[in-house]
């Protein structure tokens, strides 16, 4: 009897129309356009708003306090934007900004020299980041559960380090970034700083090979690494790096405020992904771009102004960053969300057909 | 023997699929792939709604309104992929949502335990239905679905290339549940690339061919060159562009790789300008040497060279940099990245190479997508449409675009012409032909006999993680790569 | 070649029967690890043997044990609810409100009003989880923020008073039932019924179902969005418990009520054995769990460790937790093909 094999098993791609997966923008790629317009009509409203608030609201006091009271959130939405465009999340930010400030105010206290000091918290930082990195791509964990353990870890140390003491009097060259501006503009060290990196961080992102990479790892991971992409070593470089800026922001709000301890920044990493995810990036990874984040910083920064102005206390605030974070992800997933409904409907099988579509 | 279940349906990618099943039989489908074998099945499985014709199911017209509607008629489907629950134990796989209860409505876990074992007894299958389901063989996994199926008192039962990742012992086994099955009166409805099993189990035989139905017959009425022609609609050795080449210096040479579980003790080379061809069943280790030797998976023992260089426990960066490309089986999650541009995607593996310095900019991506898109002939909209868009065709044209414009010595290609049109086809290749005749050495991995034959210099037959036999193109034949492959030999 | 067919085609017992026993074996090693902590600190503080400061941990464990019974649900199916402690902190601000401002208040309709209130929660954020597709870590992210927020609105500068608060009702805080505090006692109880439920009922059955092969559970016809949904209540309800059971114990209130919690309540689920990405673990577990990080807690205060270590080393806890379980379950699945393999004659 003739053997004869003809074709191969899997019948894919041909007859199937590509199911929706989860990263294909209801609007296609212009989706992102649009939500970065979506952006700056609300920066156009809300400086319209802050004019309408208070009529100095464009002095150069405001724009101070705005960068003072938003420049760290801003500064530690850089490198969380990058972690989550390759998939992954890092909720340990602040809590390394706690730790590097109780590690600066304890080494401090045992009169290490200003310099050597900082630069010690800088790899505090850089260790954190390692482990953080280490955990999620040696090891293989979900960096949701590592970095949660990494958060309360950091936390813990800072309290062991510095119990409730509360250090002050940090002399050193630093110690007018929380008071004065930039010289020669309204602006404050922070907000500057964050100019800066956003720049690196936005040609890196978008216009070179490691960018690029960047976007693959979120969209389609195991097609990168067959690319010859280093995924492993991009992710841990990425958390690496996100150590060290949490740790240098830990040591920019030691000097703004010209105290450490151990609570610093308590709560804060909810704000950084809600910066992030409201300035366009999915929490899939793969889609957002620097632009995005920039506009959102801003334009929540000066609405978080506009709040303090109006003395809406900082705990009502934190309802808008809900209702910002849900907005930000709710009204492109309800498109999405409503589509299948109504797909569902009509087909109703369509629900259960994704697995089919890879099976058969 | 009552008529059990006759399909007629029509959608787009269907345009006249008819089947008819009778209870007790074991019916095999086959057609080759974009016959519309999986559209059928999947209509017949409640997934998408027919939009022409009529679906009578035990004498009354059915419109089922998904794959649940489906399973409480009582037709189940066994995927190539089967789709157990690791976290829970086989028993409960079984059973879910209809475990049987006791006492308040909880859930009797020795009376399921006694049904399941009951069922597995029936099958003359022996797996303990307390272990988790993670970790078991794929036979077991087929097995354990079967359960399943019996357990709904299903009538009709689909299986999808049931053996394509089995070994010759649970091909009998299975082969021997199917015998049980059908005397209980169950329709068996076979989707098979492999001939030989079709004849051995089945009654009859449905052939379909470019979205539509070709004939039914008796699996004793009809011979094998009359269905190969039928599912092909053409004569086979009319495909493939071969062109004579001298073969050049040793490319890659593989010796005694191993990976226990895997493969063992594999050695062989490739020289520039030969296609050698890696063939063998799905699941004899094909795919798993070639990621070996590209450095996606390790391996324990054995080495890898290239162009006489030995190559350390590699990643894909070093295979790249020693001059290898990679084109996997799976396109769209190992091939693609499906919502990056064509631009993109033909870069992915030339980014530091497009770089001036750290800066990389979308129109070097392009320029280098727009050149190879010329070579290829690729049909596209605009080089910033997502590959998703593309035809299957056109995607893979876009994969060897990604690894060609980093000028590989060495081209591993998996499944080149899988879920491709028969036009596509022969263009890819033309474009592997002309690979070799430029001096690239091919390693081709396909379970297409007559593309082996038509293609390759050489043939290597992987039988269960070993090398079986090695042929040159003159002395093959389709007969002795299965003989090869199957172990007859 | 290959051995019989029964020896080539199924596996043999012992390598899962191995694998069973390790998840009821992670039940046992964290009643053991309990066991050792309390063995060690009686030994540098023989006055830790009292029956007094098991119960304080049991007391001070009781809230965090519910919570994570609901969690644990949640997790299960492959979500996360991170709005849990300002749910608690709500319901238990209402709750005290309500008694402030009703001096004929009744215990029973406290109970009602907290567990509304936290199911009203729940079931908002498992209807847009469930609608709107989007990921519960974001979901509930952003709940924990919207909730903590109007609590502060309302709180703003209150702070429940104790006066007001019914006698009767504090004695469940502080009053014992053959030694166990009663504050304990309901969520053991809790643990209990639900723990039962996950194992015996079909409905709850189909929760792990979901977590472990979400695509596999809508083909078998699970309703999933309904499923999930019903986690997200019964999480919010326990957690809006949670809120009575606070009060009574504490019988004060402010706006900060329950802010951290979610963290610890995760840590415990991980702990104690839950998966975090769902399909696999138990409420016992989760509850063990709990009740482990609490004993640390306690032990390091009587052993005159700074009481500060206590979250560093909760961290390293499920850091080192689900790093073994990722460990164990590599080679257990090595082990798996390396058997499957030789079985079928490599």
């Amino acid at each position: 009897m003739p053997h004869v094999a003809i074709s191969s098993p899997l019948e894919s791609n041909e007859e199937t129309p590509a199911p929706l997966e989860k990263h294909s923008a209801p609007f296609g790629r212009h989706s992102l356009v649009r939500w970065e317009s979506a952006l700056v009509l609300f920066l156009i409203f809300d400086i319209f708003y802050g004019g309408i608030t208070a009529p100095d609201f464009f002095s150069q006091n405001t724009i101070f306090f705005a960068g003072i009271n938003f420049g760290l959130i801003a500064i530690m939405a850089l490198p969380e934007m990058l972690i989550i465009t390759t998939g992954e999340i890092d909720l340990s930010v602040a809590a390394m900004l706690g730790l590097s400030c109780a590690s600066f105010g304890y080494l401090f206290e045992h009169h290490v020299e200003v310099f050597l000091a900082m630069i010690l918290t800088l790899g505090v930082g850089a260790l954190g980041g390692a482990l953080n990195g280490f955990l999620v791509t040696r090891v293989g964990l979900p960096s949701i559960a590592v970095t949660i353990g990494t958060l309360t870890m950091f936390r813990g140390l800072a309290e062991v380090i510095l119990g409730t003491n509360e250090i002050t009097g940090f002399g050193g060259p630093w110690t007018d970034v929380g008071t004065n501006t930039i010289p020669g503009t309204p602006f404050a060290w922070a907000f500057g700083i964050f100019v800066v990196l956003a720049l690196i961080y936005g040609v890196v992102l978008h216009f070179t090979s490691t960018g690029r990479s960047i976007f693959a790892i979120g969209l389609q991971e195991e097609a990168a690494f067959f690319s010859g992409i280093r995924v492993k070593r991009i992710k841990f470089n990425l958390y690496l790096l996100s150590g060290i800026v949490c740790s240098f922001v830990g040591l920019l709000y030691t000097y703004e405020t010209n105290t450490a301890r151990y609570d610093a920044g308590t709560g804060l990493e909810l704000n950084v992904v809600a910066i992030v995810l409201f300035g366009g990036v999915s929490i899939f990874g793969g889609r957002g771009s620097l632009l995005g984040v920039v506009l959102s910083v801003i334009a929540v920064g000066i609405f978080d102004q506009i709040l303090s102005i109006k003395n809406v206390s900082s705990q009502e605030q934190s309802i808008v960053f809900g209702i910002l974070l849900l907005a930000s992800v709710v009204l492109p997933n309800s498109a999405r969300g409503y589509r299948a409904i109504r797909q569902r409907f009509r087909r109703e099988a369509s629900a259960g057909s994704s697995t089919l579509e890879a099976n058969l | 023997m009552e008529g059990v279940a006759k399909y007629f349906g029509a959608v787009v990618a269907l345009a006249n699929g008819s089947i008819e099943l009778f209870a007790g039989e074991a019916h095999a489908l086959l057609g080759e792939n974009g016959a519309g074998k999986s559209t059928l099945v999947k209509i017949i499985a409640g997934v998408y709604p027919a939009d022409r014709g009529t679906y009578v199911f035990d004498g009354q017209v059915r419109h089922f309104h998904g794959p649940h509607d489906s399973q409480e008629a009582g037709i189940a489907v066994i995927y190539q992929e089967p789709t157990l629950f690791d976290d829970l134990n086989v028993a409960e796989n079984i059973y879910l949502g209809r475990q049987p209860l006791g006492f308040g409505r909880r859930i009797n876990r020795r009376e399921m335990r006694k049904q399941s074992r009951a069922i597995f007894g029936q099958l003359g299958v022996d797996i303990d239905p307390n272990r988790k389901a993670k970790g078991l063989s794929v036979a077991d996994q087929q097995m354990v679905e079967i359960a399943k199926a019996l357990s709904k008192d299903a009538r009709v039962v689909v299986m999808d290339e049931p053996t394509a990742a089995l070994s010759p012992e649970e091909v009998r086994r299975l082969f021997t549940v199917v015998a049980n099955l059908r005397q209980r009166g169950v329709a068996i409805l076979f989707i098979s690339h492999r001939l030989e099993e079709v004849y051995e189990i089945c009654q009859r035989v449905t052939i379909m061919r470019d979205g539509s139905f070709v004939r039914t017959d008796l699996i004793g009425d009809i011979k094998i060159e009359e269905i190969v022609r039928s599912m092909v609609g053409r004569d086979l050795s009319t495909l493939f562009p071969k062109s004579a080449i001298e073969a050049g210096a040793e490319v890659l040479r593989v010796e005694r790789l191993t990976r226990e579980g895997t493969f063992y003790d594999i050695s062989f080379s490739v020289n520039a300008g030969e296609i050698v061809a890696l063939s063998g069943l799905v699941g004899s280790g094909r795919t798993e040497i070639a990621r070996a030797i590209f450095g996606i998976d390790k391996y324990d023992a054995g080495s890898v060279f290239v162009n006489g260089a030995k190559l350390k426990k590699s990643s894909p960066l070093r295979a790249m940099h020693a001059g290898m490309g990679f084109v996997p089986e799976d396109r769209r999650q190992q091939g693609l990245v499906m919502d990056f541009g064509i631009d993109h995607n033909v870069a992915l593996a030339s980014l530091e190479r497009l770089s001036h310095g750290l800066l990389l900019f979308r129109n070097a991506e392009q320029t280098l997508a727009a050149d190879w898109a010329l070579k290829l002939r690729l049909k596209y909209g605009k080089l910033t449409d997502e590959v998703n868009t593309l035809s299957g065709g056109n995607q893979q044209k876009v994969v060897l675009a990604k690894w060609l414009a980093g000028q590989p010595k060495l081209i591993i290609v998996d499944e080149p012409t899988r879920g491709i049109d028969v036009g596509t086809k022969s263009e890819v290749h033309r474009i592997i032909d002309d690979l070799a005749q430029s001096g690239v050495a091919v390693l081709m991995i396909s379970s297409e006999l007559p593309e082996i034959l038509g293609m390759a210099d050489r043939v290597l037959v992987m039988r269960e993680g070993r090398l079986a036999a090695t042929m040159n193109r003159s002395d093959a034949t389709q007969e002795k790569v299965m003989l090869a492959a199957t172990g007859q030999v | 070649m290959s051995v019989t067919d029964e020896v080539a085609l199924s596996e043999p017992v012992k390598s899962h029967r191995i694998a069973e026993t390790l998840s009821r074996a992670r039940e046992l090693a964290i009643v053991a690890v309990i066991l050792v902590i309390f063995a060690i600190t009686t030994i540098k503080s023989p006055d830790f043997a009292h029956l007094t400061s098991m119960q304080q941990v049991l007391t001070n464990a009781s809230l965090f044990t519910l919570l994570a019974v609901g969690e644990t649900m949640v997790i299960v199916t492959r979500n996360v609810d991170l709005s849990v402690g300002s749910t608690l902190g709500i319901s238990a601000f209402l709750v005290g409100d309500y008694f402030t401002h009703n001096a004929h208040a009744s215990i029973v309709l406290a109970f009602v009003i907290g567990i509304g209130v936290g199911a009203f929660c729940g079931a908002v954020i498992g209807l847009i989880v469930t609608v709107t597709k989007v990921p519960s870590l974001v979901v509930s992210l952003a709940a924990l923020y919207i909730i903590r927020g109007i609590l502060n609105i309302i709180g703003l500068g209150i702070q429940i008073e104790p006066t007001a608060i019914p006698l009767s009702f504090q004695k469940i805080g502080f009053e014992t039932f053959a030694g166990i505090p009663w504050i304990f006692i309901i969520p053991a109880v809790v643990a209990l019924v639900v723990g039962f439920s996950m194992r015996s009922f079909r409905s709850m059955r189909e929760l792990y179902a979901i977590g472990s092969n979400p695509a596999a559970a809508q083909l078998a016809g699970v309703p999933v969005a309904r499923r999930v949904f019903t986690a997200f209540l019964l999480s919010g309800s326990l957690a809006g418990l949670g809120g009575v059971l606070f009060l009574s114990e504490f019988a004060t209130v402010n706006a900060t009520a329950g802010s951290g919690y979610e963290l610890l309540v995760v840590a415990s689920c991980v702990i104690g054995g839950v998966a975090i990405f769902g399909g696999s673990g138990t409420v016992i577990g989760a509850a063990l769990g709990a009740i482990l990080l609490q004993i640390i807690n306690q032990s390091l205060v009587v052993i005159n460790v700074s009481p500060f270590w206590d979250s560093a080393l909760a961290g390293a806890l499920i850091l080192v937790t689900v790093s073994f379980d990722r460990l164990l379950s590599n080679r257990a699945t090595l082990a798996l093909r390396l058997k499957g393999s030789a079985a079928r004659g490599d």
